[in-house]
């Protein structure tokens, strides 16, 4: 049976510990946005052993590019990209800090490999709910790469932001666990 | 010989880029509105729930129902005796197209270069353009903004005669399979089979145009919809992927034929949000 929790950001591993695949998941505080272009920027830096324009440990990011706003609005629609194009970059985030991603689609072996080792969560919003997902959205400002426009880093306020664990820290993966239960032969 | 100064086109074009990211259409809703009555999975539930109160927040509040609004794609129906004057049809076109995306704050999610400098072309042009031309003197534009997430899973395949109907769908299916959650089901399934390599992918994006609740006219291709939307539903994917019993609205196919030797497939596939509006000038 699936459970429903309230968490918020900075995540420590305890938390995420308890937390199995299927569980509803609303998540408060301040998350970071980065989609291909950001990922390669920050995995370059950490390459070259260069410090990085967001702090990763404990934080979570969320891969969307969101509509420009209309006047008024904290963000336009901001639902889940593909999270795929961020498997050869995420490994190596996780390895250094980061407790979380949003986003929506399958893993890679490696990056559930990763998950598990650093006891780590990866979230699925539902794709293509833009404007519901934008209302829970109370803040958002642009923290690096402007010139990247809809792909610059944004840090956002959320609050019940709803989420459902995809890839637990155990590394039980609902991609595979619930396509088989419902797979019809 | 009826007139038509293309000016006209681009305050159409740009409300249909509009009109089209903000208002998912109704067939689309009746379809996910009987999803959620047959969908088992409490998640897949959630996440029907989750689509539905967006497509129609989206609507009340006039925002895009998805961040991915796409590249514009347009298929123009001109009447062949219509005569166009006072600038070319594609410049204006993709004015619309820049119009709508700026004035609509819609996403600009094209890039120049599709490989070296991928820079983006910051106002969503160039739009894809389609171009038919047919009797008549009237102007028909349909936009359908295209997201990356569902095009990137679509695929044309060469089969050979030989292959038949259960290479078909069995490639059909199978292309779903490969998907996964990554195109943001419950999908829509574009199928174009016949014409040759490149006039199959077409036919694909043009089924999409269709409305989710007609049948196809012709009876045997009318069962193989329905036997391929059995199959899909069958994998088990679901809603966003994470198991369930709806992968997938509909399966619409479009037919053209072909040469002795070939047998081309085309699926393209549409997620959800799936958006497409029509003007007549």
């Amino acid at each position: 049976m699936s459970s429903e929790y309230k968490l918020k950001t900075p995540l420590e591993k305890e938390d995420l510990a308890r937390l199995k695949i299927g569980d509803k998941v609303l998540l408060s505080g301040k998350i970071y946005t980065a989609r291909d272009a950001a990922h390669k920027r920050l995995v370059q830096l950490i390459k070259e052993g260069k410090e990085l324009p967001i702090e990763l440990e404990g934080q979570v990011i969320y891969y969307v590019g969101p509509t420009p706003p209309k006047p008024g609005q904290v963000i336009g629609s901001a639902g889940p990209t593909t999270s795929e194009r961020m498997d050869p970059y995420a490994p190596l985030l996780l390895d250094h800090g980061l407790k979380a991603m949003i986003g929506k689609g399958q893993r890679s072996n490696a990056v559930v490999e990763a998950i598990k080792r650093n006891g780590a969560v990866y979230f699925a919003a539902t794709g293509g709910v833009g404007a519901l997902l934008a209302k829970a959205v109370k803040s958002s400002r642009i923290v690096a790469y402007e010139e990247l426009g809809a792909e610059a880093i944004r840090e956002l306020e959320v609050e019940d932001f709803p989420l459902i664990v995809a890839i637990d820290a155990q590394g039980r993966d609902l991609y595979v666990e619930g396509v088989s239960q419902y797979c019809l032969p | 010989m009826r007139e038509l100064d293309v000016s006209e086109v681009i305050p159409q074009v740009k409300k249909l880029c509009i009109e089209a990211n903000y208002y998912i259409g109704e067939d689309v809703l009746e379809k996910l509105e009987e999803a959620l009555t047959q969908e088992e999975s409490p998640v897949g539930k959630e996440i029907l729930h989750q689509i539905l109160t967006n497509h129609r927040m989206a609507a009340k509040e006039e925002m895009p129902a998805c961040q991915d609004t796409g590249v514009a794609v347009i298929f123009v129906e001109l009447g062949q005796d219509l005569h166009l004057k006072g600038g070319d049809l594609y410049s204006a076109i993709n004015e619309g197209v820049r119009q709508g995306y700026k004035d609509g704050y819609l996403r600009k999610s094209l890039v120049d270069d599709p490989v070296i400098e991928r820079k983006n072309t910051g106002d969503n042009t160039p739009a894809i353009i389609h171009l038919d031309i047919v009797p008549g003197d009237q102007l028909k534009i349909t936009v359908a903004p295209k997201g990356g997430g569902s095009e990137n899973m679509s695929e044309v395949r060469m089969l050979t005669p030989a292959d038949g109907l259960e290479g078909v769908m069995n490639f059909v299916v199978d292309r779903v399979r490969r998907s996964g959650g990554n195109p943001c089901p419950p999908i829509i399934v574009g199928v174009g089979i016949g014409g040759n390599f490149e006039a199959c992918a077409l036919l694909a994006k043009k089924a999409l145009m269709r409305d989710l609740r007609d049948r196809h006219p012709e009876p045997k291709w009318a069962q193989v919809e329905d036997e391929l939307l059995l199959r899909i539903n069958r994998l088990g994917i679901g809603p966003m992927g994470l198991g369930g019993r709806i992968t997938a609205l509909g399966v619409k196919i479009l037919t053209l034929p072909c040469h002795i030797a070939s047998m081309p497939v085309a699926v393209n596939i549409q997620c959800h949000a799936a958006r497409h509006k029509t003007a007549v000038i």
